[in-house]
């Protein structure tokens, strides 16, 4: 079942000298449980493509409908309530908030979409213990290694119970075996919640794990692969 | 959430946020103890006006004030006298006869206000007897005793137990005069008020003019609480059926009342500018706040905090760093205006003009429990203000743009 379907989705910056196409013309679905990696070298569009896939930057032309919605014909505030609810994000730089402990920073999500405090607190529980930090709950980012703080954005991401996550070089910032660590346990939750993931990587060690890979140049599509990794 | 993550979001920056609090604190702290200086100035000054001067309420024959025409007296007035007597909360009645006259002693002569009084029954209505400085309150001297203020007796150049002529004009407006001899000199601060204002016995002016036995020009009510000022007066209107003239110490002395009303604006005029100036400080404290979190704002944004949200945790964040600075401000100027409630601020050294104004040299700090909660109210108000501009910038954030920040 398509989770993502995208369509034509282009992205022109207009600026007085040049004028520039960050994404052009991609057509593109994504299934339920799928482990993908987008890659490409700086400047091919694939992070424009995954801000265009995740509501933040709005297309010049084309659609992205998630779980059948059309999210760019939304309005503003019905797209901020449909990311709360629909995707999860993980970043390059953990963008957790440092004036909250690990386990608020997984709470939070849940308080923006109103779950009661039992609810938070259980979920939080699990998720952080899932993740393998669950003794570090009551602890701010500050005192977190980057592997640990990129493990507690996971367990944010997955908060709301999301379609899809994605990440944006989550491993950028991260030493080895912080990202082994880190990609064993996305690929667990990949199987285990048959969450979808779709990362924007340059990481080999990301794409040797990826059961797909998009490779993006000049804005186009230049290959889609499937591979079988057990 | 909001408020604990807003919170915690002021103590990032520990000495920008401790900055901004402490002038909020100094400027409110500024305003508070110059408001209970003001105020207890101006508490003073009615007190004065209240208990030595004028007292609460006053009953005159109507037209009485405007011309003081001797003939002009409450028949009854020991009726009524005794009437409202019985009010609750009424805690002393005199009757007074009140004559315009000329004071004069060997070497020159003075203007003065007579008030014919009871001695004993004055005391409940007015603190005189309380500010004697020399002599009795009419004690002493078996004949025609009078007492006067320092002002005067300095005027005339008396002493107690001097002789001094009063010269009035009787029932008949024939012009009569008395001697009289100096049995006690007062001093209320006020210079006006001592030079101006002479007591008698009312028998020995009843004697001099022949006056009705049981009239007055004026029954002065003395009362236990200004509070309890609009019922007394209002049972009072009763008791004259509205035939007298009836008024508070406001109406009697409307620029004392002015004062006491101006004097709350004038205050909340200077701590609105102080608040006003503090206010470019904070709203630069947030720019910076919200420029220094752009990503995270940003981040904020994309993970689903809906614009609303982001609003308020930045207009949060801005009124409790200025109600923490607020508070602390008005604990430090409530401390310092309770101190001065019971050790006086000492202007003895401008005492001079001060008394010539009618006010005290030594000043006792009022605190008044209203203003400590408006002045609180403002302070949420400044923080909600400064915030404005700096949450409108936040909200112009990109997320997408944000994001790619580094």
């Amino acid at each position: 079942m398509n989770v993502i379907e995208i369509k034509g989705l282009t992205k022109i910056y207009n600026s007085s000298e040049v004028v520039v196409k960050a994404v052009n013309g991609i057509d593109i679905d994504f299934k339920e449980g799928e482990f993908t990696a987008v890659v490409g070298p700086s400047g091919s569009g694939k992070t424009t493509f995954l801000n265009m896939l995740g509501g933040l930057d709005r297309p010049t032309e084309g659609n992205v409908k998630i779980g059948g919605v059309d999210i760019w014909n939304l309005s503003s505030r019905k797209l901020i309530d449909f990311r709360m609810n629909n995707i999860g994000f993980v970043f390059q730089s953990y963008n957790l908030i440092p004036v909250l402990t690990a386990g608020e920073n997984v709470e939070f999500i849940m308080q923006l979409q109103g779950k009661s405090k039992k609810e938070r607190e259980q979920r939080t529980k699990e998720l952080l213990e899932a993740v393998g930090i669950g003794d570090r709950i009551k602890s701010r980012p500050s005192k977190l290694s980057g592997g640990q703080q990129q493990r507690v954005a996971v367990a944010r991401a997955m908060a709301s119970k999301p379609e899809f996550i994605l990440a944006d070089e989550p491993t950028a910032n991260l030493d080895s075996k912080a990202t082994s660590g880190l990609l064993e346990l996305m690929s667990e939750m990949n199987k285990k919640f048959k969450t979808t993931f779709i990362f924007a990587t340059h990481d080999q060690r990301v794409m040797d794990r990826a059961r797909r890979i998009v490779t993006i140049e000049d804005g186009k599509i230049l290959s889609d692969e499937y591979f079988d990794r057990d | 959430m909001l408020i604990s993550i807003s919170w915690r979001n002021i103590w990032r920056n520990k000495v920008r946020s401790l900055v901004i609090i402490f002038s909020v604190a100094l400027g409110i702290f500024s305003g508070v103890i110059a408001g209970a200086f003001f105020k207890g100035m101006a508490d003073q000054r009615i007190q004065k006006v209240t208990k030595t001067e004028l007292s609460y309420v006053q009953i005159h024959n109507p037209g009485f004030e405007q011309t003081s025409d001797f003939a002009n007296f409450i028949s009854n007035a020991k009726e009524i006298q005794d009437k409202v007597s019985k009010i609750p909360n009424v805690i002393g009645v005199s009757r007074r006869i009140s004559i315009q006259s000329m004071a004069a002693s060997a070497e020159t002569a003075s203007g003065v206000l007579i008030s014919g009084i009871f001695p004993e029954e004055e005391k409940n209505v007015t603190n005189i007897s309380s500010k004697l400085i020399e002599g009795e309150y009419f004690e002493g001297i078996s004949r025609n005793p009078v007492v006067i203020g320092k002002k005067l007796a300095e005027k005339l150049n008396v002493r107690v137990r001097s002789k001094i002529i009063i010269t009035i004009q009787d029932m008949d407006n024939n012009i009569t005069s008395g001697a009289f001899r100096v049995a006690g000199i007062y001093s209320t601060n006020n210079n006006m008020f001592d030079e101006s204002n002479i007591f008698v016995r009312f028998t020995d002016i009843q004697k001099l003019t022949d006056f009705p036995e049981n009239a007055a020009h004026e029954i002065a009510i003395n009362i236990n609480d200004n509070e309890n000022l609009a019922t007394i007066f209002s049972e009072v209107e009763n008791i004259t059926t509205n035939k007298l003239d009836v008024k508070t110490w406001k109406e009697l002395s409307p620029e004392m009342n002015y004062l006491t009303e101006a004097m709350d604006m004038y205050m909340y005029i200077f701590i609105i500018i102080i608040l006003m100036a503090l206010l470019f400080g904070i709203i630069n404290t947030m720019l910076m706040v919200v420029m220094e979190r752009t990503k995270e704002i940003g981040m904020l944004m994309a993970i689903g905090m809906n614009k609303g949200k982001v609003f308020s945790m930045i207009v949060l964040e801005s009124v409790l760093l200025s109600l923490t600075g607020g508070v602390v401000g008005i604990i430090i100027g409530a401390v310092s205006s309770k101190y001065g409630e019971s050790h006086p601020i000492d202007l003895s050294m401008w005492a001079q003009g001060y008394e010539q104004l009618g006010y005290d040299a030594f000043v006792y700090t009022k605190l008044d429990p209203n203003m400590l909660v408006n002045v609180t109210v403002l302070v949420i108000i400044t923080g909600v203000i400064a915030a404005i501009y700096p949450a409108y910038k936040a909200l112009k954030n990109d997320p997408a743009d944000a994001l790619r920040m580094e």
